[in-house]
């Protein structure tokens, strides 16, 4: 059976780090709509800034030209956000996802430690020359929809 | 985001009000640097009171500061963090790495003992 989704945003920007903040906050204001604790919330801007800036900075190469794709869904028992460029790629995706890997010398490898840290589940798609898509997952605790349908 | 520098004994005081992420990550780090070579800065003083938000891009410039300050020989500090902002930067690793304090005194203090130690 699939989930009924209570409410739904989407928004596409062109990929340049102003919009890190932007989807931040957006999601942030999505999310608050559920009963959630300020560290929820603080872990969820966290979670959402590096994917996008993931997406920004490889996936797009730092050119602004690319599209970035955000989708936040609201389930009765559940917060999920999307992350979708359609840009390089990542050619072997465990490898990108361990703790301190990292293709850019000057980086840490640490987005998807946060990302992985702070939400309960982090999925990621990709082909090469064809772009990501990264799926993170927040569960609640107890009815947490009722502050959105009240 | 905005900072203010302050300079004690080729000791950098530098306060941060903002966001650090990807956008202001750059400006964090060229500011930084610059400072850091005019004013022959040795050791390096973080205050993070006013951060209320950071990310590994912000992350990154912080212990890119770190290993500058460690080839000068000088010792870096950082304080100030609230719950979510000492969160991360546990998480991260940077709180095994970089000495963190609660206060610039505590950050004195600590800088003295060093100080001491090695005279
Ligand atoms: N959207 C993407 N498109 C292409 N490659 C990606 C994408 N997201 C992540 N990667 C790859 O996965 C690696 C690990 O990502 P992660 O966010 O964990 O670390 P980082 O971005 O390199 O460093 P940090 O997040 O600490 O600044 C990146 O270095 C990059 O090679
Ligand atoms: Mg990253």
């Amino acid at each position: 059976m699939d989930k009924i989704v209570r409410n739904q945003i989407k928004l596409e920007f062109i990929s340049i780090p102003e919009n890190v903040g932007l989807a931040r906050i957006t999601i942030a204001a999505l999310a608050s709509q559920l009963d959630l604790t300020l560290n929820d919330l603080e872990e969820i801007k966290v979670a959402t800034s590096e994917a996008v800036s993931n997406a920004i900075i490889h996936g797009y190469r730092n050119k602004p030209a690319g599209i970035v794709k955000l989708i936040g869904s609201l389930y009765e028992d559940s917060i999920v956000i999307e992350v979708i460029d359609e840009g390089v790629g990542i050619a072997d995706i465990p490898q990108a996802m361990q703790p301190a890997f990292t293709t850019d010398p000057e980086r840490m490898g640490l987005g998807f430690v946060f990302m992985q840290s702070f939400m309960d589940e982090v999925k990621v798609e990709s082909e090469i020359n064809n772009g990501t898509r990264v799926i993170l997952t927040k569960k609640l605790e107890g009815a947490g929809i009722q502050k959105a349908v009240s | 985001m905005s900072f203010i520098f302050n300079s004690k004994n080729r000791t950098l005081l530098v306060k941060i009000t903002g966001e650090l992420d990807l956008v202001t990550a750059k400006e964090f780090r060229e500011r930084l640097d610059k400072a850091i070579d005019e004013m022959f800065t040795k050791n390096l003083f973080l205050d993070l009171t006013r951060v209320s938000f950071i990310d590994s891009s912000g992350l990154g410039v912080i212990l890119g500061r770190y290993r500058k300050i460690q080839e000068k020989r000088g010792i870096m500090i950082i304080y100030g963090m609230n719950t979510n902002i000492k969160r991360i930067l546990e998480l991260s690793g940077i709180l095994s790495i970089i000495p963190a304090f609660n206060s610039e005194n505590e950050a004195w203090t600590y800088l003295e003992r060093k100080s001491l130690k090695e005279a």
